[in-house]
């Protein structure tokens, strides 16, 4: 047996046999122990496999005891008694040799029968009946309800629950104030994360309220940053409540007074800082909420705050979200929203001011695409810092307003490659599996067709646009003053579109191909890329006149220029320009009516302007971080 | 554990005093010996005839009986086997001779195996002897041919070798002959007590196997010493059958030739012993249709196995008038006598249709008649059919899980009446509960005395016969001494049968909650049993390889289905209750006729033990489901498999078909019940040389015909049962492991 190079099977040794046979009194010479060591291998073998059709019977995984006394029994060989027990037995080492013994502790009968807490019997054995699965579709119990094994609450657990409710929901600002800093921080609340999230899934029967919304979607928030929590599988439900606020058309949006579009704008943000910490949590979640958000999109059925919802949500998702789903779509949507917005009858006065904030959205959102593609196309090596300066723009507004939780850049935009590579790669039945992506020219000169001059970054199109951005060198500091002043004095109504300059180095590229794969973000790499080929720099006007027919071809901006070429490290500055009109301007009009150029230094170029009328504005602390969010200007 | 079944062995029930467990024998005791019924002896002489196919053989088999019988003094029955066999007493002499020198051998086997019974030994030897002796004299003595053991690997490699350079086409189909070469050469080593010889050539080639002889093979590791083969089991099985292979005609002759020239005998005597090779004319088959149709304990079943005419069509409904039932439900509710029923026209609930082609003669087996109670059931049922819901891929079933809760004891078994308005549940602490799952609670029958009392004349007569008092939502039956494997409720809800690991099958009323007979006959665990869908015979089946069917009003078995080679570990009643189908841990279906007791079909391509067996509604078809997983579906009429429907993860323990029988139902111990388009995977075209060939081939489109995945919370599912309106009920014991 020694020579047997691989075991197969668990062996009883010839010392086994003789210890034992000693113990019975026999004593077996080496050649006896060694047939007999080997026999009861085989019986045991043997026994071992015809237990195993007992358990098999009894429908079970584990082999018991009771299965291999079975099988015994029925070879007639006398079964083992005192080892019935479910738990498995403790089998120890003693400590002095290699003595191993099964733990058999003394039970004390007297006391036992003395003994004055009988326990319980077990339950009674039952039979209950649940409906599962209700034609096929899913479970019954919608996502997101209370389990339906509840668990015990404590006492201290359930108070708390009442309490933190009651203050969030309730009147007191200051009162839900710290009960949602404590929904943030509380390190003990995991028990009670489904109720909240039950309590959240209240939205839909509150969509007339849109203070309550605001409380439930900052509830989420807290939840969300909440470093203690598992949020699992209720991720899904989460951001199906927070959905709901982006998409559905509320009950409270009727009323125009109601200012349900900034609702709509944290919402998207919230979605966004959800999917970017959370998402890994649930897989395809990226797909279902691009699905969804197409979906409404595509649907001209959905009155326009839906559509915004729509685009804010995509926006939110980052530029490669936009690029995916919105910019697809531009064409066919571009139709009914230009049918809107040409519509100047007094009776569609409403209808048309929900346009423009659309058209709004569709604009950042467009331009933020452009200015981003036009940073991965440029900096290939870099093009993963500019996506994580994007992404790390998406949740800006949360480091911001929650010192405490800064999640890492590094995971974020390692986060956002790896979807957007798993897009490429493609689930089966993607929808997004054939897309291809769009050559930034291409792209831009489509866009320009429909925005026009509206379009605050510039770029030339045709075959000389390698290498070349049209920029604007302006100094932040001196914009933010200009800023200051221009919206001072509120005037300049010539220009109607927020307008973004940039100061951008680039790299040419010399095949021209557009680089959509930008390789994963490296520091060494950027490091090392620095002192790459000259930089060229192109200035242009930052617009001219332009007709919305403009072709694919038509050559913008002639007045190329390059600048000398720069030693220093590569650099970006955007800035946006543009002029604020005014919440109440909704007649203001957003079509290629420009007038004449203005100068450059005149040029009043905002931090914050691009949000302008587009996105509504009240002073409330909530908008200062959103504000914070769209600022494309983007410090390197 | 050894439960031999080739020689049946008549013992008479009477002068058996006690079963004694560790009389091997005592397996047989079929009780039926005195009046041998004609049913019996066929299947004995037909398991005779499998056993020794030849007629020398046979007379051997009989011979070896009659010894038995005499050292067991069973004169009696010595004389009726001599008159039946027409054999001279010289001849039973001059082979008792031989019959003692082989029981003397096989005392001194049993001592050194070393059995506990040692009061027993006499008794033991003399059976054993008995038994073993058609073994030992015909199969076994093949493996005393000697040939060098050196030379064993280097015959096995040589085919190896040659069956690798030949063409692709016929590789496949001659690569069937590893498996059942290698085990013949590895128990011939082992047999000769070549026992080093035996490991290297195993270590050598088992590798080289098919994956799913893996459990074989692990037992054959661990079978090393010539000592170790008497008694075990799937040893027994590879002496006593032989195993089958198809190979065409071309891959057959190349083979012959082959070994002819290498003048490798040992090979081609091995072939000649131990396999049956089943030649057909024309293309060799693909790898994947070698592969589906192989994996049972004994290879594929010969085609002339399943040529057998099938009479699988549904018995004409007897004509019952249905109240038309659309004006006053309620009324008809409440009224429910079968006077008040009016006079019908024709509907969908009448069968009136002409006779099925295929269907068996009305009488073929006689059937009870139907009560007014049973009428009353079919009117409700036909009422409630109307109410179904059609299923299709588009409408898939609602599912209600009925979980059994603190069942510490361990469920073993489910079954619900045809109603849905019972459930029962058999336990491993040997009990069997029954639950009422409506608000009707269960009541037993009053008392003998307070029955008196009672006026008899009464309308209500069946209702005061309960007793209020003993009204609860469930009930427990006490009597078996073992867990209880199986259970099925009668179609008329009356009875209730349980089968148990301790040999027996009850059948217990459901009116006064009490034991009715107690089915000895098994005497090893009995692993399933079921109902006819017509009531009045069941069939169960055990670990003693033997199918038994029953009337209730018998103690004895009306019929033994022998031929398994390993557990029957399900039974199933075919729905027009002429065939009964049995799955196998030989991993065979067999089909067997209740009439004259024969196997007509032989189902072999599953990779394991088969625990789940249903047939369709229309009688066509049947689907078994086996511990690898995997679902597959036979055409009974043509003999064939047509569908393999792969995605659960452990042992399929639950199939069931729609009432309509448009969705399969199944249910594994992964905690998943899935549903399939049966549909779409009957609408199989069998032209008529696949019927006549054997040969398929399967489309691989499980995904396709997977219709949902239903998870459970961690409860494994062991039943499932579509109510007459088409809702599917699924049951299991909560796990909290």
């Amino acid at each position: 047996m020694a020579e047997r190079e691989e075991r197969r099977f668990a062996e009883v040794s010839r010392d086994s046999v003789k210890l034992m046979a000693e113990s019975a009194g026999v004593e077996v010479g080496d050649e006896v122990a060694a047939l007999l060591a080997e026999d009861v291998c085989y019986r045991l073998r043997e026994a071992a496999q015809n237990s195993s059709q007992f358990m098999r019977h009894a429908k079970r995984r584990k082999l018991t005891v009771e299965d291999f006394n079975r099988a015994l029994r029925w070879s007639n060989v006398e079964a083992v008694c005192g080892y019935g027990a479910q738990d498995a037995l403790p089998f120890r080492p003693a400590k002095e040799g290699e003595l191993f013994f099964v733990e058999d502790r003394d039970v004390n009968l007297v006391n036992l029968a003395l003994a004055t807490n009988i326990p319980n019997g077990c339950a009674e054995t039952m039979v209950r009946v649940h409906v599962s699965y209700l034609d096929g579709k899913g479970n019954l119990e919608p996502q997101g309800t209370v389990p339906s094994a509840v668990q015990s609450l404590s006492e201290d657990l359930l108070k708390y629950y009442q309490q933190i409710t009651r203050a969030i929901l309730g009147e007191d600002p200051h009162l839900m104030k710290v009960a949602l800093l404590d929904l943030q921080t509380n390190s003990k609340i995991a028990a009670l994360l489904p109720y909240f999230v039950y309590v959240i899934s209240g939205v839909k029967s509150v969509s007339h309220d849109l203070e309550q919304l605001n409380r439930l979607l900052h509830m989420v928030k807290s939840l969300v940053q909440n470093p203690y929590l598992y949020l699992g599988s209720y991720v899904r439900s989460l951001v199906s409540s927070v959905m709901y606020c982006i998409l559905e058309p509320l009950a409270a949006s009727i009323n125009p007074l109601n200012d349900h579009w900034t609702l709509r704008d944290y919402a998207a943000l919230l979605l966004s800082h959800i999917f970017w910490t959370h998402g890994d949590l649930v897989s395809g979640l990226y797909h279902q909420i691009l699905l969804s958000l197409q979906k409404v999109l595509s649907d001209p059925v959905r009155p326009l705050c839906s559509h915004y919802g729509a685009v804010v949500g995509l926006h939110a998702l980052g530029w490669k979200a936009v690029e995916r789903v919105l910019y697809p779509h531009l064409p066919a949507y571009w139709a009914n929203l230009q049918a809107v917005l040409d519509d100047y009858s007094v009776s569609n006065a409403q209808v048309k001011a929900d346009g423009h904030k659309v058209y709004g959205a569709i604009l950042v959102a467009v331009e933020r695409l452009l200015k981003m593609k036009a940073l991965s196309l440029s900096k290939p090596a870099e093009g993963g810092v500019g996506g994580q300066q994007g992404t790390a723009g998406g949740v800006l507004g949360f480091r911001e307003s929650s010192p405490g939780l800064s999640p890492p850049p590094e995971p974020l935009s390692e986060a956002g490659l790896g979807i957007a590579s798993h897009l490429q790669a493609g689930g089966a039945g993607c929808p997004w599996e054939d897309w291809t992506p769009v050559p930034l020219p291409a792209m831009y000169c489509e866009l320009y067709s429909f925005f026009g001059d509206s379009l605050a970054v510039r770029f030339s199109t045709g075959p000389e646009l390698e290498g070349c951005l049209p920029a604007l060198p302006c100094q932040p500091a001196d914009a933010r003053k200009e800023t200051v002043a221009n919206a001072a004095a509120g005037l300049d109504n010539s220009r109607k579109m927020p307008q973004l300059t940039a100061n951008l180095n680039i790299s040419p590229r010399p095949d021209g191909s557009p680089h959509t794969e930008p390789p994963p973000p490296s520091l060494a790499k950027v490091a090392g890329s620095n002192p790459d080929p000259p930089r060229l720099q192109r200035r242009s006007s930052s617009s001219r006149p332009g007709q919305r027919s403009a072709g694919p071809s038509r050559d913008v901006f002639p007045k190329a220029r390059f600048p000398p070429p720069q030693a220093g490290p590569p650099s970006f500055s955007f800035l946006i320009g543009g002029r604020q009109m005014g919440r109440r301007c909704q007649g203001r009009r957003f079509q290629t009516s420009f007038g004449p150029q203005p100068p450059l230094a005149s040029l009043p170029p905002r931090a914050y302007a691009h949000k302008l009328p587009v996105i509504g504005r009240v002073s409330k602390p909530v908008r200062r971080w959103t504000c914070s969010h769209y600022s494309l200007h983007l410090p390197l | 554990m050894a439960a031999v079944q080739d020689g049946q062995v008549e013992s008479d029930a009477e002068k058996e005093t006690k079963p004694d467990a560790s009389n091997d024998v005592a397996g047989n005791s079929s009780g039926g010996a005195r009046s041998m019924s004609p049913n019996a002896a066929s299947s004995a002489s037909g398991a005779a005839k499998a056993a020794a196919p030849t007629g020398p053989g046979e007379q051997q088999t009989l011979l070896a009986v009659l010894q038995f019988l005499k050292r067991s003094k069973l004169l009696e029955s010595v004389d009726i086997l001599r008159r039946e066999a027409g054999l001279s007493d010289e001849l039973d002499e001059s082979q008792t001779n031989d019959g003692a020198a082989a029981g003397s051998a096989s005392l001194l086997r049993r001592v050194s195996v070393g059995g506990a019974a040692a009061t027993n030994i006499a008794a033991t030897t003399t059976s054993k002897g008995a038994e073993d002796q058609p073994d030992v004299s015909i199969v076994l003595s093949a493996y005393s041919q000697q040939g060098d053991p050196a030379l064993y690997q280097v015959y096995y490699s040589g085919l190896k070798n040659f069956i690798e350079s030949v063409l692709d086409c016929h590789r496949a189909e001659l690569s069937q002959l590893f498996y059942p070469l290698f085990v013949h050469m590895y128990l011939e080593l082992v047999y000769n007590n070549h026992e080093h010889e035996a490991k290297v050539f195993f270590e050598k080639f088992s590798g080289d196997q098919e994956c799913y002889y893996r459990d074989d093979l692990r037992v054959l590791s661990g079978l090393t010493k010539k000592e170790h083969m008497k008694g075990n089991e799937t040893l027994l099985d590879f002496r006593t059958s032989k195993f089958v292979l198809r190979i065409s005609r071309d891959s057959y002759q190349l083979l012959k030739r082959h070994l002819q020239e290498r003048q490798n005998n040992q090979i081609w005597l091995i072939i000649q012993e131990h396999l049956y090779i089943d030649i057909f004319d024309g293309m060799p088959r693909s790898k994947s249709q070698i592969d589906s149709m192989s994996g049972s304990l004994a290879g594929e079943a010969r085609r002339e196995a399943n040529k057998a005419k099938v009479y699988y069509g549904l018995l004409k409904e007897p004509e019952i008038e249905v109240p038309l039932d659309d004006e006053d439900d309620e009324a008809e509710n409440e009224e429910g006598k079968p006077k008040k029923k009016k006079p019908k026209k024709d509907n969908l609930g009448s069968k009136n249709k002409k006779q099925d082609p295929n269907a068996p003669q009305q009488n073929r087996i006689p059937l009870p008649e139907l009560k007014d109670s049973d009428k009353l059931d079919k009117i409700m049922s036909m009422k409630e059919a109307t109410k179904k819901i059609r299923l299709g891929p588009d409408t898939l079933p609602s599912i209600c899980f009925y979980t059994f809760l603190n069942a510490y004891q361990g469920l073993t078994s489910v079954d619900v009446t045809d109603d849905s308005s019972l459930i029962a549940g058999g336990f491993a602490d040997s009990t069997v509960r029954v639950w009422s799952v409506t608000p009707k609670k269960l009541r037993k029958v009053k008392s003998a005395a307070d029955l008196n009392l009672i006026d008899k004349e009464a309308d209500d007569v069946l209702e005061r016969i309960m007793d209020e008092k003993t009204a609860s939502e469930s009930k427990i039956l006490y009597g078996h001494s073992g867990p209880v494997y199986g259970i099925s409720f009668s179609p008329d809800r009356n009875y209730l049968l349980s089968s148990s690991e301790d040999g027996t099958v009850r059948l217990w009323s459901l009116q006064t909650f009490t034991c009715l007979v107690g089915y000895k006959g098994h005497n090893y665990p009995v692993w399933d049993t079921q109902f006819s869908p017509y009531g009045y015979y069941f069939v169960s089946g055990g670990h003693d390889r033997i199918a038994r069917l029953w009337a209730t009003d018998h103690y004895q078995p009306l019929r033994m289905f022998a031929g398994h080679l390993a557990d029957i570990t399900c039974t199933h009643f075919h729905p027009n209750s002429n065939y009964v189908a049995t799955g196998s841990a030989d991993r065979t279906v067999r089909l067997w006729d209740v009439l004259n007791g024969n196997c007509v079909r032989i189902f072999s391509g599953h990779k394991g033990p088969i625990h789940s067996l249903a047939f369709s509604p229309n009688g066509k078809y049947v689907a078994s489901g086996a511990t690898d997983g995997r679902v597959l579906l036979w055409d009974i009429g043509h003999g064939l498999m047509i569908g393999e429907l792969k995605g659960h993860t452990d042992t399929v323990y639950a199939l069931k078909f729609s009432r309509d029988g448009e969705i399969l139902a199944s249910g594994s111990m992964d905690g998943t019940v899935r549903l399939w388009d049966a549909l779409k995977a009957f609408d199989v075209e069998t032209d008529d040389f696949t019927a006549a060939t054997g040969h398929i081939h399967l489309p691989d489109n499980s995904q396709e015909l997977l219709l949902g995945t239903y998870m459970t919370k961690s409860t494994p599912v062991i039943h499932l049962h579509f109510t007459r309106r088409n809702l599917l009920l699924a049951a299991g014991g909560y796990n909290s492991q």
